[in-house]
């Protein structure tokens, strides 16, 4: 049990930072030019925004608790089981983010989840 | 579309470079760490010991320099497209990661890692054939 909150934990957090800095990108808008200067103001325009340190938060907090859970559960089942991401992640670009998530798309999607679980699991 | 062949010509580097400097950074840290041996024990005066000990290793630099490499990236191209698109499709690092190891340390790679690999290239081509940009405003 304690480890599913915390697996819970490792792909909400994990997904939820990803959203968030996704979000704070799209609000800075397209990077068109990638000259240093332009970089350098698109960097600063992004640690302006509440919504990377949102993410950047959400990612630490799965990080640790991805930590935690290691050091009682088997890696074999944690790490294949953070494919979930993958899923849990496209859920939230379409809810969230609207973005438009194609059957194709879900098709790849779920192909790669299954991939990474795999790889994951194999030790 | 010239549109369409321009965002292609700035995604795709950006979509390489993720998951090469993200697991290229993972595996400095792991050889910087290392080096570093256990911690011992959780006093103040040791921990800002050991801390400064592991800022002093160069292996540990380098994988800090790739990981901000890795997350600029990622984040440049998440300024345009889709997270739904970006996820999936640098997973293919989950595909780099055996195969040089494969190549260039001659380990075994078990037979369900390869699988992998294989839905993980498949559903990376699937991805790809959708527009990497849904919400894109031209």
């Amino acid at each position: 049990m304690r480890t599913f909150v915390f697996l819970a934990v490792v792909v909400l957090a994990g997904t939820g930072g990803d959203l968030a800095v996704t979000h704070a990108m799209k609000q800075i808008g397209e990077v068109k030019s990638f000259s240093p200067r332009a970089l350098l103001g698109v960097m600063w325009r992004a640690l302006k925004s509440r919504w990377i340190w949102l993410g950047i938060a959400l990612m630490t907090v799965a990080f640790f608790a991805l930590l935690a859970v290691l050091t009682w559960a088997e890696v074999s089942f944690v790490v294949p089981a953070t494919a979930a991401n993958y899923v849990v992640g496209a859920v939230g670009a379409k809810f969230l983010l609207k973005e438009r998530v194609s059957q194709t798309r879900w098709a790849g999607l779920l192909l790669v989840a299954a991939g990474v679980a795999l790889v994951c699991a194999a030790r | 579309m010239p549109s369409s062949r321009n965002l292609l010509a700035k995604t795709i580097p950006l979509l390489i470079a993720v998951p090469i400097f993200g697991s290229l950074g993972n595996v400095l840290l792991g050889k910087g760490m290392r080096g570093m041996g256990k911690i011992p024990d959780l006093s103040f005066p040791s921990l800002a010991a050991y801390l400064l000990k592991i800022l002093s290793s160069g292996w540990i630099w380098l994988g800090i320099g790739s990981l901000l490499i890795f997350f600029i990236s990622y984040m440049l191209v998440l300024s345009w497209a889709d997270y739904s698109y970006v996820m999936p499709v640098t997973a293919v690092g989950y595909v780099l990661a055996p195969l040089l190891a494969h190549i260039f340390l001659g380990e075994v790679v078990p037979g369900k890692r390869w699988a992998g690999a294989v839905f993980i290239f498949l559903g990376v081509a699937v991805v790809g054939r959708t527009p990497p940009s849904t919400t894109r405003q031209v």
